[in-house]
């Protein structure tokens, strides 16, 4: 058993577009469904503003997971925004993969207007993922690290 | 520097139950750039509206943070507040600190850290802020609709009913569309052109409609409310203002063998014609692959019996260009071409006929006058299969996936009016399902089977093969008594498939409207904004997007219609401030935000630069039509040199949201 | 003698039978029809309901000419001639005479008839 002093908290950024998943996030408060305070969230428009640089960022001021959430694939309220979202982000993920940021430290998932049972798992299931990788110091900017 | 004012929510106990919001406003107040921090009941309320304005005319604050419910909420709630204090809307930003805090959070100090962190995030934000204006573009108000069938009649009349001008661009010489080649309706039975031609009339007389007829769009510019559209008036060789439509050239003119495309080829008609006789408008027009005087100079028939002098050999096709505040696609459908399906013997047999034919073969203005008689040999057929299905719902890729919808309605009107008019037929409909999914549609069809006798059979054809003494073996399988059948048929109809027309895929383009596989039209929201396009000032009429019957075509164009009169009705468009910029500087011409742009909001042109060394250079650059651009974001990530931004979502803005949160 | 299942049939034959919609075209098409005493469309639905054993027992899996007409015409893709194939090989299978040595196929080559064929009529007949 791991005795820790102070029990690890992660910082994750959710990224949520502002038709779906930042009002299924709305419906997952509306409903009193728990999910970690780590968990905090950016609205964006549309998925597709996502840019990789925002998630790059994130990483190197400390974040320990990113997750962007978006419309399902066909429901985008711009008609093709998640596509493009979806592309970019498997491309970057991929990447980040190959300098060493686990696979399980970013995400990408749909999650509708309707769902907010769907997001609040998710973010449950994100956090204990993340928390159990630990720290991510990989990509940390150590200028940004003087205290 | 901002000026920056936090107001925290307590939202009765709904916030303050779980967030400190003593400590979060306190804790907030000494952030950079925060002048005034407080907090209260109900910040959404009269009171707390007018604590925001107070404080904001006390403190000069130049931004707002409040923390409070969900910005989907009450964002324009107070961004009404702030303007009423004389500060820019744009300049405030909400932190969720109910929906996704203190309604999710049960413990006191996590929920307080967190609306803490969320309050840092919004006030990082609101630094970068910048007022943002919304823009306004005019509204031409004048309609265009593309194609003149029932949809694009309907739409028309409906659109010129509340007084704004409406154009009809048809491609035929004559409006009207598939419903002229129809000859009775279900489910009622009343005829096709006792119902359509007085509409047709209508649109003719009506002195807000306009009808192109023999034309087709050939370019499309500009944005909502403020389109430029060329026409292409292809030359009929006839004036139109000087033609009475008398008819004497269609009866005079030498060249008898062209096959006559109303009667899908089931007869000919001459090189000079009318469509038939209910044509609007009514003038004649010269086929010019068939005309003599036309190919090699020698006739002239038309010209000398015509006694208006309505004959012009030399006239040419002219493009005319018109502004419109909306457009309307009607576009329509055609029934598939039947080449994949051999073992129809389609081409083989003249006996075996699309449904469409078989209209024009019992219509009174059809080649047999009414008379349902064999192609062949102009006998009576005794025993008729019709064959549903044939290329729907088919994903071997010979035909179309979907349902055509129209199919099972019309055999069962083909076959209960051949049982009215001739008893001693026998009908068989071999079916898949039988879909009647409308008012009084499953009646009708069940009146086939028990008033008229007609045999359903529950399988399909799987061959037709035509048999010396000119009869037809028609091969099938009748699934629910497992056998398989061989029918001896005179007549053998086709229920084809419908697909979308041909010119929707190429005016889709122009229209930058989005389409599915199918070539249908996509409307914005499948089930709460069906008659309009994802693209803004385009709107959808009839089967151009997806499989209809005429009533729910006519009560989709009168939607359409309906949305086109909200769009013209107004003087001019509010566009959201929200939207993509480029920066010119930067921006190198590579057109990334171009491609990926849903809405077609950005064009690029060459613009004149004064150079650092005072000369002057040339280049391509990226511009966004605010009216257009619905501000997705999608260019933002597109554009490889960081010209593109989006204003109120700016780079800078959500790194500095990053930023907040990580720290 | 093991039984045959559902599964291994739908494996071996490589036919996803949920796509059918019961239109019968197979059937409408099918030349040996009469011959038959299961046909195609019925060897789709039993296969997909699981009902393997009339079907194993039948005569039918040798009636089929294997012509592929159903195949061709089926506008859904089902392919059932493929099915009656899948069937026909795990009865072989089980009475062991699965095997065709590769060395004896060229003498069984007849230019004048399509590949499939060949394969399917050998699999028939050596029963």
């Amino acid at each position: 058993m791991q005795v820790n002093e102070k029990e690890f908290k992660p910082t994750i950024v959710a990224f949520c577009c502002n038709w779906c998943s930042y009002a299924g996030a709305d419906l997952a408060g509306t409903n009193r469904l728990n999910y970690p305070a780590d968990v905090k969230i950016i609205r964006v428009p549309c998925s597709c503003r996502v840019n990789p640089m925002f998630i790059l960022r994130a990483f190197q001021r400390g974040a320990d997971g990113v997750i962007m959430c978006g419309c399902h694939p066909g429901d985008c309220h711009y008609t093709t925004g998640n596509y493009y979202a979806r592309r970019r982000m498997t491309l970057l993920f991929s990447m980040l993969d190959y300098l060493g940021i686990e696979r399980e430290r970013t995400r990408v998932e749909w999650v509708s207007a309707a769902e907010g049972a769907k997001f609040a798992a998710t973010m449950n299931e994100f956090v204990e993922t993340v928390t159990k990788l630990g720290e991510n110091k990989r990509l940390e900017d150590l200028r940004c690290k003087e205290k | 520097m901002q000026r920056i004012g936090v107001f925290v929510c307590w939202c009765g106990s709904n916030i303050a139950a779980t967030v400190d919001v003593e400590a979060v406003s306190e804790a907030l107040k000494s952030e950079p750039g925060v002048v005034f921090s407080t907090n209260y009941q109900y910040m959404c309320s009269e009171a707390g509206q007018n604590m925001i304005k107070d404080a904001i005319k006390e403190h000069n604050l130049t931004g707002v943070v409040i923390c409070s419910c969900s910005p989907r909420m009450h964002e324009a709630t107070f961004r009404k507040t702030v303007q009423g204090a004389g500060i820019n809307p744009y300049m405030v930003e909400i932190a969720n600190i109910r929906e996704q805090c203190s309604w999710i959070h049960k413990d006191k100090q996590t929920g307080t850290e967190k609306a803490i962190i969320l309050g840092k995030a919004a006030i990082a934000k609101v630094h970068l802020n910048a007022p943002l204006t919304a823009g306004e573009s005019p509204v031409v108000k004048r309609a265009l609709v593309i194609g003149g069938g029932i949809a694009g009649i309907q739409t028309a009349l409906d659109i010129a009913e509340a007084g704004f001008d409406v154009d009809i661009v048809e491609t035929k010489p004559t409006i009207g569309g598939k419903m002229t080649q129809i000859d009775k309706t279900f489910p009622t039975l009343d005829c096709a052109a006792c119902i359509l031609t007085p509409k047709m009339v209508d649109c003719a007389q009506n002195e807000k409609i306009h009808i192109y007829s023999y034309s087709e769009v050939t370019a499309v510019k500009g944005f909502v409310g403020n389109f430029t559209v060329s026409i292409k008036k292809k030359a009929r060789y006839v004036d139109t203002t000087k033609c009475t439509g008398c008819g004497v050239c269609t009866e005079k003119c030498p060249v008898k063998n062209v096959p006559n495309e109303f009667n899908l080829g089931m007869n000919n008609r001459r090189a000079i014609y009318i469509p038939f006789a209910q044509a609007v408008p009514k003038v004649a027009t010269i086929d010019a692959d068939y005309c003599n005087m036309l190919k090699n100079g020698k006739c002239g028939v038309c010209s000398k019996v015509c006694t208006a002098g309505a004959i012009d050999y030399k006239q040419q096709d002219e493009i005319i260009e018109e502004k419109y505040g909306a457009i309307v696609a009607a576009t329509g459908f055609n029934p598939i071409k039947l080449d994949n399906f051999d073992e129809f013997a389609y081409s083989q047999s003249k006996d075996v006929i699309t449904s469409l034919e078989f209209e024009r073969l019992t219509n009174a203005a059809g080649p047999t006058s009414g008379q349902l008689l064999r192609p062949s040999d102009g006998k009576h057929p005794h025993t008729i299969v019709f064959v549903q299905c044939v290329g729907s719902r088919d994903t071997s890729g010979c035909g179309k996936p979907y349902c055509s919808k129209i199919c099972c309605m019309y055999t069962a009107k083909h076959a209960m009016l051949t049982r009215e008019k001739y008893p001693d037929t026998d009908v068989y409909v071999f079916y898949i399902d039988v879909r009647t999914p409308g008012k009084n549609f499953d009646e009708f069809y069940r009146r086939a089977v028990e008033d008229y006798n007609v045999h359903y059979i529950k399988g399909m054809v799987g061959k037709v093969a035509p048999r010396a003494d000119g009869t037809l073996d028609v091969q099938a399988s009748d699934l629910i008594s497992n056998e398989q059948l061989h029918i001896s048929a005179d007549l053998v109809v086709l229920a084809a498939a419908i697909e979308p027309d041909k010119s929707a895929r190429p005016l889709a383009t122009m229209l930058t409207a989005s389409m599915d596989t199918n070539d249908f039209f996509t409307e914005a929201h499948a089930k709460l904004r069906p008659v309009e396009s994802p693209t803004a000032g385009v709107f959808l009429s009839g089967t151009c997007q997806g499989p209809k019957d005429i009533p729910e075509t006519v009560s989709q164009a009168s939607a359409a219609a309906a949305k086109v009169i909200g769009l013209l009705c107004k003087d001019k468009l509010t566009c959201n401030p929200c939207v993509a910029h480029s920066d010119e500087m930067l921006c190198n011409g590579c057109s990334s935000c171009e491609k990926v742009c849903p809405y077609g909001a950005i064009t690029y042109s060459d613009k004149e630069f004064r150079m650092p060394d005072r000369t002057t250079a040339i280049r391509r650059v990226a511009a966004v039509n605010e009216a257009v651009c619905q501000g997705c974001g999608a260019c933002t990530v597109a554009c490889p040199s960081g010209a593109m931004d989006l204003k109120g979502f700016s780079n800078k803005q959500i790194m500095a949201e990053v930023d907040a949160i990580c720290k | 003698m093991s039984k045959v299942t559902k599964e291994q049939v739908l494996r071996s034959s490589g036919v996803n039978v949920l796509k059918c919609m019961r239109c019968g075209k197979c059937s409408a098409t099918c030349p040996s029809y009469d011959e038959m005493e299961y046909h195609p469309h019925q060897f789709v639905y039993m296969v997909e309901k699981g009902d393997l054993e009339p079907l194993l027992n039948s005569d039918s899996i040798y009636k089929c000419l294997s012509c592929y007409a159903c195949v061709e015409r089926c506008p859904r893709g089902v392919e059932p001639a493929k099915v009656v194939e899948g069937i026909r090989n795990a009865v072989l299978r089980q009475s062991g005479m699965n095997h065709i040595k590769a060395e004896n196929i060229p003498d069984m080559l007849d230019e004048d008839l399509p590949q499939q064929a060949i394969v399917s009529a050998f699999r028939k007949y050596k029963r």
